[in-house]
């Protein structure tokens, strides 16, 4: 490797400066009084202190997952501080003048503007720092047209029977180990919810920061699209470099009524530890999405680059005859990086359809794995699936794997899987050096175009950013 | 007299660890095409990639001299940039990224080099459209994944667009002719003949003589085992034709010492 590829490997994360804010953390540790503290903390209902308890209880039968192709030392959950917020000066922030400047500051520097002037023109934004909501853009805009887009916390309060019908409703609170642990101590997250007949008039976002050094993060976000509504939604997250991994489990609940639509992506970059693996976060997820209504629609996309392990499966339960599920997904590793990621699709409703379109790449030693199921049930009358799953190496010590699972148990279903493996090899970027293309150029254009598929899928505002991290990701990989 | 573009001296290379160039002598002028012949396995190939800096070669002794610069101190781009140009003989298959997109950047990056502004989109659709009828290609090519799903002559074809566009100063073009039927052979040699002039020069490296009456080379220059044994006119070619390479397993190792 020449020198000034060496020094582009070692091109620090532009995201991990740590912001300094008095917090309110509360000790470390899970137990009930942990959970009822969380709980009181946030002043919630019964209903939710039950829904906590009813979860952690669940959770001290159920064993980590030990299937995924990852390995990581035991984590001690006794050591994790499972709430931490910056300290406010008043209970309730009624408007963003209110915020701390300092928690503002931190957004603009990570490029997310949340003040009046800079917000981005037709995007509204939650963001989330460490455990809390900070504040979220457009609200009053949205609210003209019936569209309540809010931290989870807020909703709680304003509208509960909304979360007492649908959180859990995707993801149970027992449906595994790190979901049972987000429903018992989870602190905030986002919540949408699209009224009949409404089309979102703008991207909502919400960004994810982790801020405090011995935190976990677990936020949970709960999107509902009544009949025939729709929404493009996206989510960034980043944090720290810390030397010690911190623990990130999320929930994320969708749910899509008749002809309703739901696009949800994810721009993915948290810290993921240094060249030798020391350090990053732990991104454990469970994300679900419900198509209860007929010719319902829902999209993940996400673009995965951080983390020092990713373990996520965004998933379509496709009930509602005609429903359509779409899973497009850009994962990249680098140095010590590991990733186990996929979907599962789930047909029970005729003449439902998903698509799977997965594109991995894996660099330096890292290890990348697709892990995907489909599954059509007996009364998925016509239905269809098409998968394909691209993996692509740079360099000579990466390891890329596939796992597709798949189930029928209809006749008529058509199921096509295509896969391919390829590599960035010398002879690739000879030929573009031979043409007066820089190295790092040439990855970034080949990469570019193995993952065309996926970006378009993003929406535009967010495409051009993605693209831009894949490459910074990726410069000096091959030497 | 001309300029002297490219002074071979002595160069010696490596490929895992054996030795295939050993001692290769050339001097290239402006205005001037030079075929290098010789059997599969002499080194012809190698010599190509050598210039150019393919990483799997290690250059062990000699120089390089072009344009009164030391080439092997270069990067492989940078040899690119100063106007060495290499025609592959099997130009890679890239899928997802455009051939135009390929196209423009690399021609950007050329005028970057060259301190000159780089042009938009726009603009080098309009210039790539008069390229394309050197080689006549059908814009359609341009939309297309670099050399994707392309045949033999349409890849070799669209090497010769790329070198069109570039205008190298030193063009080696590694078995051109290689999979060509004679239509695309003409269209090809055309290709070469627009673009030569005065202030260029070509390498030409071939197995067969049928290239070189379509592009008419001022040197011919046999190589054999790892070093140019032979050089002559254009005649040279035609008595190769006839006689094959057995001659210089006899009477010409004598000759030359090895």
């Amino acid at each position: 490797m020449n020198t000034s590829v060496k020094t582009l490997v070692n091109q620090p994360y532009k995201y991990g400066f740590i912001t300094d804010i008095e917090a309110d953390t509360i000790p470390r540790g899970l137990n009930e009084d942990i959970v009822r503290l969380i709980s009181s903390k946030k002043n919630e209902p019964e209903f939710m202190l039950e829904f906590r308890l009813k979860a952690y209880r669940q959770w001290l039968k159920m064993v980590e997952p030990t299937w995924p192709h990852v390995s990581y030392p035991t984590i001690d959950y006794q050591n994790i501080i499972y709430y931490s917020a910056p300290k406010q000066n008043k209970e309730k922030i009624k408007s963003l003048d209110e915020v701390d400047p300092t928690l503002l500051e931190a957004f603009e520097k990570l490029g997310i503007p949340i003040s009046e002037q800079k917000r981005l023109s037709n995007v509204a934004v939650d963001a989330i720092f460490d455990s809390v909501s900070i504040a979220t853009t457009f609200k009053d805009k949205l609210a003209k047209d019936g569209v309540i887009f809010c931290s989870i916390s807020e909703a709680l309060h304003e509208h509960p029977e909304l979360i007492k019908k649908y959180l859990g409703s995707v993801v149970p609170v027992a449906d595994n180990f790190f979901a049972a642990l987000n429903a018992a101590v989870f602190s905030d997250g986002s919540f949408v919810f699209i009224p009949k007949g409404v089309k979102c008039p703008m991207e909502l976002s919400t960004y994810f920061r982790i801020n405090n050094g011995d935190t976990g993060q677990f936020e949970r976000t709960l999107i509902i699209a009544e009949e025939g509504a729709s929404v493009s939604y996206l989510e960034g997250c980043t944090a720290p470099m810390y030397d010690s991994n911190q623990l990130h489990a999320a929930v994320v609940e969708l749910v899509a009524l008749d002809n309703a639509d739901i696009k949800y992506s994810t721009v993915q970059n948290w810290y993921a530890g240094d060249e030798n693996g020391k350090g990053g976060i732990y991104n454990f997820v469970t994300k679900r999405g419900l198509c209860k209504g007929v010719n319902s629609k829902i999209s993940w996309t996400q673009v995965e680059t951080g983390s020092a392990i990713t373990w996520k499966y965004p998933s379509c339960v496709l009930i509602g005859d005609n429903s359509v599920g779409e899973f497009y997904s850009i994962a990249l590793t680098n140095n010590k990086q590991q990733a186990d990621t996929g979907t599962k699709m789930i047909h029970i409703g005729k003449n439902t359809k998903s698509t799977i379109i997965s594109k991995g790449i894996s660099a330096g030693n890292s290890k990348n794995s697709y892990r995907g199921l489909v599954k059509i049930g007996s009364k998925a009358t016509g239905a269809r699936n098409y998968s394909q799953c691209d993996s692509m190496l740079i360099g000579d010590n990466a390891e890329a794997n596939t796992f597709p699972y798949i189930q029928v148990d209809n006749k008529t279903a058509v199921i096509e899987h295509e896969a391919s493996t390829s590599k960035i090899g010398e002879d690739q970027l000879f030929y573009f050096a031979q043409r007066g293309i820089s190295e790092e150029n040439a990855i970034s254009m080949l990469v570019g175009g193995f993952c065309k598929d996926v970006l378009n899928e993003l929406p535009m505002e967010f495409a051009a950013e993605a693209d831009k991290l894949l490459s910074l990701k990726l410069e000096g990989t091959v030497g | 007299m001309s300029e002297v573009i490219l002074s071979v001296r002595n160069l010696t290379a490596n490929v895992d660890g054996q030795q295939i160039l050993k001692g290769v002598n050339l001097e290239v002028k402006a205005g001037e095409i030079h075929a290098i012949m010789g059997r599969n396995g002499s080194g012809k190939s190698t010599f190509s990639k050598v210039l150019t800096g393919h990483p799997d070669y290690e250059v062990t002794g000699g120089e390089v001299i072009y344009k009164g610069e030391n080439l092997l101190e270069k990067e492989p781009h940078e040899r690119s940039l100063a106007g060495v140009f290499l025609a592959f003989q099997y130009p890679l298959e890239i899928p997802g990224v455009s051939n135009l997109e390929f196209l423009r950047v690399a021609y950007n990056a050329r005028r970057k080099y060259q301190g000159l502004e780089e042009i938009d989109t726009f603009d080098f659709e309009d210039l790539i459209e008069e390229k394309l009828s050197v080689v006549s290609m059908n814009p359609s090519f341009l939309e297309r994944s670099l050399n994707e799903g392309f045949s033999g002559g349409e890849k070799k074809r669209n090497e010769i667009l790329q070198m069109a566009l570039l205008e190298p100063t030193l063009g080696i073009l590694d078995e051109i002719d290689s999979g060509l039927d004679i239509d695309a052979l003409k269209i090809v040699s055309h290709g070469v003949n627009t673009i030569a002039n005065s202030d260029n020069a070509f390498i030409l490296i071939t197995h067969y003589q049928r290239l070189l009456d379509y592009i008419q080379p001022h040197f011919v220059h046999v190589m054999y085992d790892g070093k140019i044994v032979k050089s002559g006119g254009k005649e040279l070619a035609l008595e190769l034709e006839t006689t094959g390479y057995d001659f210089l397993d006899e009477q010409q190792l004598v000759e030359v010492g090895v």
